[in-house]
């Protein structure tokens, strides 16, 4: 195993060096290009038809063209021949504020959080920075495409699909939107003075009913559209798609009580598209859940278990349990600068109870279903968006590394600004000046 | 129930016992592929422990009489983990009052009831650094612990003979606190003026105690004593290691030319995001680094990090660490440790002396801990899968040859202690930001914040 590692390091190595001394170049900038592209003699995890051994996949303006073992390369593709190399579908993350936040600490950088209860009508797309410095930091990783989400209140907006490459909002539109709502909580205590029981529960009812409410007029909203002169009504008419069920709603839930609340609101309100999305003690209400039949979007996977009483692996094991009794399951990270984890997250969930198929698919096709972009995202198809990367081995194994990827059919630079301070910094010039100390010790 | 008994079973070894306030354990080790980091990876290989101690590594091994034999064929033995950033089991992290700390110390603070312990044990965890938070230019000192599990007594937890070891903080956290009080430092000029008047005050400190000791008159009146200043004075003798938490490559430097200038040998640099820009100089100094594997942009001196900094660090022969800093992390660093080998390439060995040799140079205890040697404490964590490997999952861990967690036993709820006036069991979404512990109480609470909980 070490041997076999410390070769095919040595072998990386090599590979790699010509590759160093390119990005090193002075005024270099690297482009992505798109076109006609074959990639060749690759194992292929197609996701959705199995693993392909030795096949090719080729790309054509955006879109898989042809995948299989016995496929003929056009004579005007660009090969690509990724020998001893593995292909997948870009990885997706159900849960992020990429391109909302560039630095945590300074609030002017960023943008997923506007003020008030209700205000569905805000668009994250609006606010997706296309340059933000974490979208290659992430996509090198093997992450194509992220769920970004507004926070805050009871209604903070509408999160949007986005693929990280493009240059402007829409260019990076993967093609889906939805409502997020945060269910009212029973946990609603504060650090500083914890709530009883039955503060608690009045505290959820009142809120309860404001939601109530809130859907009440949506549904009014809804039936009166057709009337003329209906009075201008942003964040209600925001609402009334998912009351017609033409589009989703995503729910915020957690604990195991707030869960069980949720699936009664759920049926008792009967939308036809909602998701629950965190769904940390899903596991504690598995059954349940997949009785009700809604897809669950869970994560981080890598994060401490609700409770004090809970064993250490309650998170790792958490979408394990609750797709073993039937509940379809993507991952998300919740993170903004550190997205490119996920496939960590899929591989501690893989380990503790999910195993690797249904962790694959949690951040490959469970997650484009769940996210409304099942028929362009999620598995390597014909027809399907050519959002892929190609690994020198499994990609949840940590030292796995991508070389190639491919977004929106564009063959997208290897390269970060991590990735470009390390070229810089690894052997730094000038170093230090041997005879003349700037910093001279006695000892 | 099975913390009480073990808690029971403690306490009546502690009464037994008259040489060691700790257990020690003797058990053998029975062909495990056995991760030294100091001489390689030995296949199918036993390993006997005695008192405490590895007391000798090879092929057949017999058990002694009464010693326990445990199989670990097929899974990987390895030193225990060590962190060298944790404030786990502390139950207050800043003394905020002063920018100079110096006279207080988080061995009065250790919480040996936080089950965040066990789930360290869980990932593998032996050691932990437990650290002043970073409020302030010259913090606290910190603790060097053994994660020895179910003992109330704090004392049980001293990693015994462990140098003593303090916590100095750069940058945005201090100046941060200056502004907030409208105080010095403000600014990375006022942090470097506060160290070097500090230090200057200790010299001063120090030459009023030498003249009063040399002083021969019977009727000498000694100097008032000074917690804070002695500490300080200890710091130059080398008898306290710093920790200095820090980013940016400038506050780095900064502060390598001012130990220099008060000769104080040795540093290390916690979180040191910025370290990989002056690796050359941080290595001319023979300074080390105790880093994050990918922690970057949650503040402005965080956004020019690369994931690269700890292989840049150990490419440039820099003394490298990788710590958690959080309750989360500290129950996957040998996770965190392989991520040097997808950013930066570093071999297996490399990779693994991150989270145990290397921390332990740091905290000077690698007389004791950090690898599998015959002598060393027999601080060990068994894996199955190799421990860089995602798919790793730690299945024991022991302490001085003593079980601490055993994944096959881990049963519901490892608490200690169940406070009885709480009715309902809190729940809490684990949320990443509350997991950066340093800056934790450094404010004054804001009186209205502290009393309102209507939304």
């Amino acid at each position: 195993m070490k041997k076999i590692k410390q070769i095919s390091f040595l072998l990386l190595v090599t590979l790699m060096l010509p590759l160093l001394s390119f990005a090193q170049e002075d005024d270099q900038v690297l482009k992505a290009r798109t076109g006609k592209f074959a990639l060749t003699n690759a194992k292929i995890f197609t996701v959705t038809n199995g693993i392909i051994e030795n096949g090719t996949i080729v790309i054509n303006n955006g879109i898989i063209e042809a995948v299989g073992a016995n496929i003929t390369v056009p004579n005007d593709a660009e090969v690509i021949d990724v020998k001893g190399k593995e292909i997948y579908p870009g990885m997706i993350d159900g849960g992020t504020t990429l391109g909302l936040a560039e630095i945590g600490s300074i609030s002017e950088s960023n943008d997923f959080r506007e003020t008030g209860q209700l205000t569905p009508q805000m668009q994250a797309l609006t606010a997706v920075n296309p340059n933000s410095v974490a979208i290659p930091v992430t996509r090198v990783s093997g992450v194509t495409t992220v769920w970004t989400m507004p926070q805050g209140g009871t209604f903070p907006g509408t999160a949007a699909s986005i693929n990280l490459f493009g240059y402007t909002p829409d260019q990076m539109f993967a093609g889906s939107k939805g409502i997020i709502m945060n269910y009212p909580s029973m946990n609603s205590g504060r650090r500083w003075r914890r709530l009883s029981d039955d503060e608690m529960k009045k505290r959820q009812e009142k809120a309860l009913k404001q939601v109530n409410d809130t859907w009440d007029k949506a549904e009014l909203y809804a039936k009166l559209e057709s009337a003329e002169d209906l009075r201008n009504y942003p964040e209600i008419e925001a609402l009334v798609p998912v009351v017609k069920g033409d589009s989703p709603i995503f729910i915020e839930v957690n604990s195991a009580k707030d869960i069980l609340s949720a699936i009664e609101w759920v049926k008792g309100r009967g939308y036809a598209k909602v998701i629950f999305t965190g769904v940390a003690e899903g596991w504690r209400v598995a059954e349940e859940i997949a009785a009700a039949g809604i897809p669950v979007i869970t994560g981080p996977v890598q994060a401490i278990p609700t409770r004090q009483s809970d064993n250490y692996d309650a998170a790792y094991a958490n979408p394990g349990v609750m797709s073993k009794a039937g509940v379809k399951v993507a991952l998300r990270t919740m993170e903004s600068e550190n997205v490119r984890n996920l496939p960590y997250h899929a591989g501690f969930a893989a380990s503790f109870g999910m195993g690797r198929e249904e962790a694959l698919k949690a951040i490959t096709i469970n997650a484009a279903e769940i996210l409304g972009v099942g028929d362009q995202l999620g598995s390597i198809e014909v027809g399907k968006k050519a959002n892929i990367f190609v690994a020198t081995g499994d990609p949840f194994e940590t030292a796995t590394k991508i070389t190639d990827l491919f977004i929106d059919g564009y063959k997208v630079p290897m390269t970060s600004r991590h990735i470009r301070l390390y070229d810089e910094f690894l052997n730094r010039t000038p170093s230090v000046d041997k005879n003349k100390k700037a910093i001279d010790i006695k000892k | 129930m099975k913390n009480i008994i073990l808690i029971f079973t403690l306490m009546v070894f502690a009464s037994v016992s008259t040489v060691a306030q700790t257990p020690k354990g003797d058990v053998l080790f029975k062909g495990g592929d056995v991760i030294t980091i100091t001489n390689g990876t030995l296949e199918s290989t036993d390993v006997l422990v005695r008192d405490g101690k590895i007391a000798r590594i090879g092929k057949n091994l017999k058990a002694p009489r009464g010693v326990e034999e445990i199989d670990i064929s097929g899974k990987f033995l390895m030193p225990g983990i060590i962190d060298a950033h944790s404030h786990i089991a502390g139950s207050a992290i800043n003394e905020g009052t002063s920018q100079v700390t110096s006279e207080v110390s988080m061995e009065d603070v250790v919480d040996p009831l936080d089950v965040s312990i066990y789930r360290a044990l869980a990932g593998g965890v032996t050691s932990i650094h437990l650290m002043h938070g970073s409020a302030n230019v010259i913090g606290g000192q910190n603790e060097t612990m053994k994660l020895r599990y179910g003992t109330t007594n704090p004392d049980d937890l001293r990693f015994e003979g462990a140098p003593r070891t303090i916590k100095f903080a750069l940058g945005e956290n201090p100046t941060r606190g200056g502004r907030s009080r409208g105080i010095q430092p403000q600014s990375r000029m006022g942090v470097e003026n506060m160290l070097r008047t500090s230090f200057q005050q200790a010299l001063e400190y120090k030459k009023k105690w030498d003249a009063y000791k040399a002083d021969k008159s019977p009727r000498k009146v000694a100097p008032e004593y000074d917690l804070r200043m002695q500490t300080l004075v200890d710091i130059m003798a080398g008898e306290v290691l710093v920790h200095c938490h820090s980013y940016r490559a400038d506050e780095i430097y900064m502060l390598m030319k001012v130990f220099s200038d008060f000769n104080i040998p040795k540093l290390t640099f916690q979180h040191a995001n910025e370290a990989y820009k002056v690796a050359p100089e941080l290595a001319a100094f023979g300074a080390s680094a105790s880093v994050f594997a990918d922690w970057w942009a949650y503040k402005l001196e965080v956004y020019y990090s690369t994931a690269y900094n700890a292989a840049i660090l150990t490419e440039n022969g820099v003394l490298t660490s990788i710590n958690s800093d959080s309750g989360e992390l500290i129950r996957h660093l040998f996770h965190e440790a392989a991520k040097t080998q997808k950013y930066g390439d570093l071999s297996d060995d490399e990779a693994l002396a991150l989270v145990t040799l290397n921390p332990a140079k740091q905290l000077g205890i690698d007389n004791r801990v950090g690898s599998i040697e015959e002598g060393k404490d027999a601080d060990i964590a068994i894996f199955e899968g190799h421990p860089l490997s995602i798919y790793a999952i730690p299945v024991m861990t022991f302490v001085d040859g003593v079980k601490y967690f055993d994944k096959a036993n881990d049963g519901d709820d490892q608490r200690l202690y169940v406070s009885p006036t709480s009715t309902i069991e809190e729940i809490n979404i684990f949320d990443r930001e509350t997991q950066h512990r340093c800056m934790e109480d450094a404010f004054v609470m804001d009186f209205n914040q502290l009393f309102s909980n209507q939304n």
